[in-house]
């Protein structure tokens, strides 16, 4: 080991810019504020010295969340990004998100790794110091970056350059159709509430002004007066905030189906009707304080519901960060770096290394292994010879490929699987809303009460029937009903936000508690998703850290999901000559030894000495050996991620049933379920299969619930019940599921689906306290004791009830008592009739 | 009493105006981000602008 202490520093366990584990025998530091400062690797301390370097070191003490580990390894970009960003400074590409004024272009940026509101001061500052930037915006909210420039002075390449030298990394953002209704939307919703938040407080000044009067006695002067000035108030809050309730209410009326917009839009154009009737002349009661206070109400739970829809975080453009901005077209053996967009069927395309590719294709020259992992779920690269067939959007691993491209665009087998997904959501099952059940019979028993009520006062005393049946309609007009529900799921979405697990769609909480089948796939979400050395077992009598440390010196350079697991081992030792054997392993010298590492076979024939008996345990086994025989044995094996077993035993705890379902078909699978105490397994299944099972498991009359990550999972998490997405999922399974899991913490889920529960207690309370409310008003009101004061009166009251019941949902529920610490895994038994009609 | 025949319209005129304010702060998208300014105002920028003699961080002394 090397004197760590010969700086007099204490060595801290993570790195201080992104927060991950420093690997033991690397040292990068970068000196920030006057400190020297331990970092993981080459890229956050690069980082690091772009922030310190721009003055902008303040950022660490700003932060209240660690970076992301960024993307890039010097602080000189290579030259293949800068190549690929130097195609958005091609007039044709800029044409779709960039606008020209003056003499100044604009554009606004999708920033990827914000983690708090110290990354927009840095994005800010940094991107405000480049020549020629004359204004910068980022959004913490939606991580949007308004930029403009001078387009004379500096090209936005460059812009795009200085945001990955500090860590983040930018697209372009040119909303689609739905992303700008959403935008309009909410600005509408916005000003209908402002509109009616400032016509109730006008409007109630004078109610209590009125009321006063009626108290003490006022000159009638003075009441005609205020009643007017109430309804020059009143009616623009009417005509143009409550105009959404009117609207739905003449569709439903048409469609012959009953909501609350019925009611809701009878009791505020009723009384607002009549309210305008009695000032003309002079005669009757004024209500348009409550009626404008009801806009107000409605409004904000509406628009709360509206919040909780669209905080989706999405990118706007899902299909983006998948396929690769640029590609190298070969025409007549020339490499060209076009554009990925204006790939056309027939052209050549050269793939390197670690490169996207672009299209479906076949392989014209060379072979290699790729990485279908996006669009399979299995985690090894599988290998390509000539001729074989790739799909776009799968990782190119080890050597340089030329493809002839087959399918490009709406052909490709990406946008086959998008298909899939849009056929899946119209299908989808509704999750059926009890509000809406109860609002009907609510309705229909208002309006029959009302008549009743009308018909009898009319035959009593046809002077106040009229009046009365209005405040019947206005003191059980059912304000508190129609908030009961989206304050009760506004306030639980931002406790679940709070602890990372974000909520896409408003159905969410309510088929969450009902979930009675919670469905995971297992790569990437049981498990971490990519390999790592489990184990290394030294033969004869060598010594494990030194084989360890060969083993991570041959894998240095290779970009293999095998050799990663190596790179964080990495010591002094320097490889040569290394030489890569397509899916069988490496060979390198090192001190002038030959090494093999990889398949037993490949390895042990470097030696004249027989194969060594392979190890008992299970998982990827790698065999080191030099000229001289063998030396170690490495095990390889996909992590299960820490808190896997401790959140499917509560959740079993919980009553739902676990299950497992994934494309990988190896031996792993059955080893991960075991582990876990997942009894029911079903492997090597497409998407299209994957969906299959689900809509056969909803047919049986399970709710689904699933947790997924990859391409591959996007049908079936657009078909469950309830699909949530992993963090670290692509965006396009991000934009499609219910809910994201932020924090990559599986015990969230355990978290949602207890707060939904206790949601759906609450929200049963609101809806069971606004009855008896109404049921105890309605009387009164019948038999006409109700003042139009206590009317308004009764309708904040009983609002605000509802909503500081909804507000205990501001904490998450306690989790009980793991069960694992004291459960015994059970025996695994793998779901074989499945299985068979998988086969 | 006879004022609130001028006040009244007074007040209606002056909630119009704050409609007309509320108006122009929504479409020029003073709502779309209300986490981030609630931070900045905490970030140190103005150290420059605080006179030499007033400071009381250590480091003053390396700006010398």
């Amino acid at each position: 080991m090397q004197d760590l202490n010969s700086t007099g520093l204490e060595q801290s366990a993570d790195c201080y810019h992104c927060g991950l584990t420093i690997p033991p025998g690397t040292r990068y530091q970068t000196l920030i504020n006057g400190e020297p400062r331990q970092m993981c690797c080459p890229g956050c301390q690069a980082v690091a010295q772009t922030i310190v370097d721009s003055g902008l070191d303040n950022y660490y003490k700003h932060r209240s969340e660690s970076a992301y580990s960024p993307d890039i390894n010097s602080k000189e970009l290579p030259d293949s990004l800068l190549l690929e960003l130097g195609l958005y400074d091609d007039e044709s590409v800029q044409s779709d998100f960039v606008t020209h004024q003056d003499n100044s272009a604009e554009a606004i940026l999708v920033i990827e790794g914000i983690t708090c509101a110290a990354c927009v001061w840095l994005l800010e500052n940094h991107i405000r110091k480049i020549d020629g930037v004359s204004k910068v915006h980022v959004n913490l909210t939606n991580h949007r970056a308004r930029i403009s420039w001078q387009p004379e002075t500096c090209k936005l390449s460059h812009i795009l350059a200085e945001i990955y030298r500090i860590g983040y990394q930018a697209h372009p953002y040119h909303p689609d159709k739905e992303e700008q209704l959403l935008e309009q939307e909410k600005k509408r919703a916005t000003r209908r509430l402002g509109v009616a938040g400032i016509g109730m407080m006008q409007t109630m000044m004078m109610a209590v002004a009125l009321y006063g009067g009626a108290l003490q006695g006022i000159d009638d002067k003075y009441v005609t007066f205020i009643r007017w000035a109430s309804m020059v108030i009143a009616t623009p809050v009417i005509l143009y905030s409550a105009r959404p309730f009117i609207l739905a209410a003449i569709r439903d009326i048409k469609t012959r189906h009953l909501t609350m917009d019925v009611p809701v839009s009878i009791a505020i154009y009723g009384a607002y009707l009549a309210s305008v009737w009695a000032t003309l002349t002079d005669s009757g009661e004024v209500y348009f304080d409550s009626v404008t206070m009801f806009t107000f109400f409605l409004l904000i739970g509406r628009f709360l519901e509206m919040t909780a829809r669209h905080r989706t975080g999405r990118a706007g453009n899902a299909l983006l960060n998948l396929l690769p901005a640029s590609a190298i077209k070969l025409v007549a053996g020339e490499e060209q770096l076009v554009p990925a967009s204006d790939l056309k069927t027939g052209d050549r395309v050269l793939i390197k290394p670690g490169h996207t590719i672009p299209a479906d294709g076949i392989i014209v020259a060379g072979s290699s292994s790729v990485d279908e992992s996006a669009l399979t779920g299995e985690y090894l690269p599988i290998r390509k010879e000539t001729s074989a067939k790739v799909v776009g959007g799968t990782i190119n691993v080890e050597n340089p490929i030329e493809i002839e491209i087959t399918e490009v665009g709406g052909q490709t087998q990406l946008s086959a699987i998008v298909r899939l997904l849009e056929r899946a959501q119209e299908e989808k099952p509704r999750s059926a809303q009890i509000a809406d059940k109860v609002a009907s019979y609510f309705v229909a028993a208002v309006l029959l009460t009302a008549s009743g009520v009308g018909f009898g006062w009319w035959v009593v005393d046809p002077a106040n029937a009229f009046w009365i049946t209005l405040s019947v309609l206005v003191v059980t007009c059912p304000c508190a009903l129609s908030l009961a529900t989206p304050t009760a799921l506004t306030a639980a979405t931002g406790t679940l936000r709070q602890n990372g697990l974000l909520i896409t769609r408003g159905h969410v909480l309510e088929s969450l508690a009902n979930a009675t089948h919670i469905v995971f796939d297992k790569t990437g979400t049981l498990t971490e998703g990519n390999l790592s050395l489990q184990e290394v077992i030294p033969l004869k009598n060598n010594d494990s850290d030194r084989a360890t440390r060969i083993a991570a010196a041959l894998e240095q350079h290779s970009e293999h999901p095998i050799a990663k697991a190596f790179h964080d081992q990495a010591g002094t030792l320097k490889a040569t000559s290394i030489e890569a054997e397509l899916g069988q392993g490496l060979q390198g010298c090192i001190d002038g030894l030959t090494y093999r590492i990889g398949k037993p076979e490949y390895s042990a024939a470097i030696s004249s000495q027989p194969t060594p008996e392979l190890p008992a345990s299970s998982g990827q086994w790698l065999l080191l050996c030099s000229d001289q025989g063998a030396i170690a044995w490495f095990r390889l094996n996909d992590q299960l991620r820490r808190e896997a077993r401790e959140a499917i035993s509560l959740l079993q705890g919980l009553g739902l049933q676990c299950e497992m379902l994934t494309g990988d078909n190896s031996s792993a699978v059955s080893e991960v379920a075991g582990q876990l105490g997942i009894n029911q397994t079903i492997s090597g299944v497409s998407p299209a299969e994957k969906l299959e099972h689900v809509k056969r498991l909803q047919t049986e009359g399970a709710q689904v619930m699933m947790v997924g990550d990859g391409i591959n999972d996007i049908p079936v998490l657009a078909g469950a019940q309830t699909s949530i997405a992993m963090g670290s999922a692509t965006d396009l399974a991000k934009t499609n599921a219910d809910g994201v899991l932020i924090s990559h913490d599986l015990l969230r889920l355990v978290d949602g689906i207890l707060l939904s529960r206790k949601t759906q207690r609450v929200i049963r309370q609101n809806l069971g306290w606004s009855l008896c409310y109404n049921l105890m008003a309605l009387p009164l009101a019948a038999l006409g004791f109700i003042a139009p004061w206590m009317a308004a009166l009764g309708m904040s009251a009983s609002s605000l009830v509802v909503v500081g019941n909804a507000m205990r949902l501001n904490r998450l529920p306690k989790r009980p008592i793991s069960l694992s610490q004291i459960s015994v895994t059970r025996p695994v038994e793998t779901d074989s009739a499945a299985l068979n009609q998988v086969e | 009493m006879d004022i609130i025949f001028l006040l009244i319209p007074i007040a209606i005129v002056l909630a119009g105006c704050g409609i007309w304010a509320f108006f122009w702060s929504v479409n020029t998208g003073q709502y779309e981000d209300l986490e981030s300014p609630a931070h900045s105002i905490l970030y140190e920028d103005d150290e420059d602008l605080i006179p030499k003699d007033a400071r009381v961080n250590e480091d003053s002394a390396r700006h010398d």
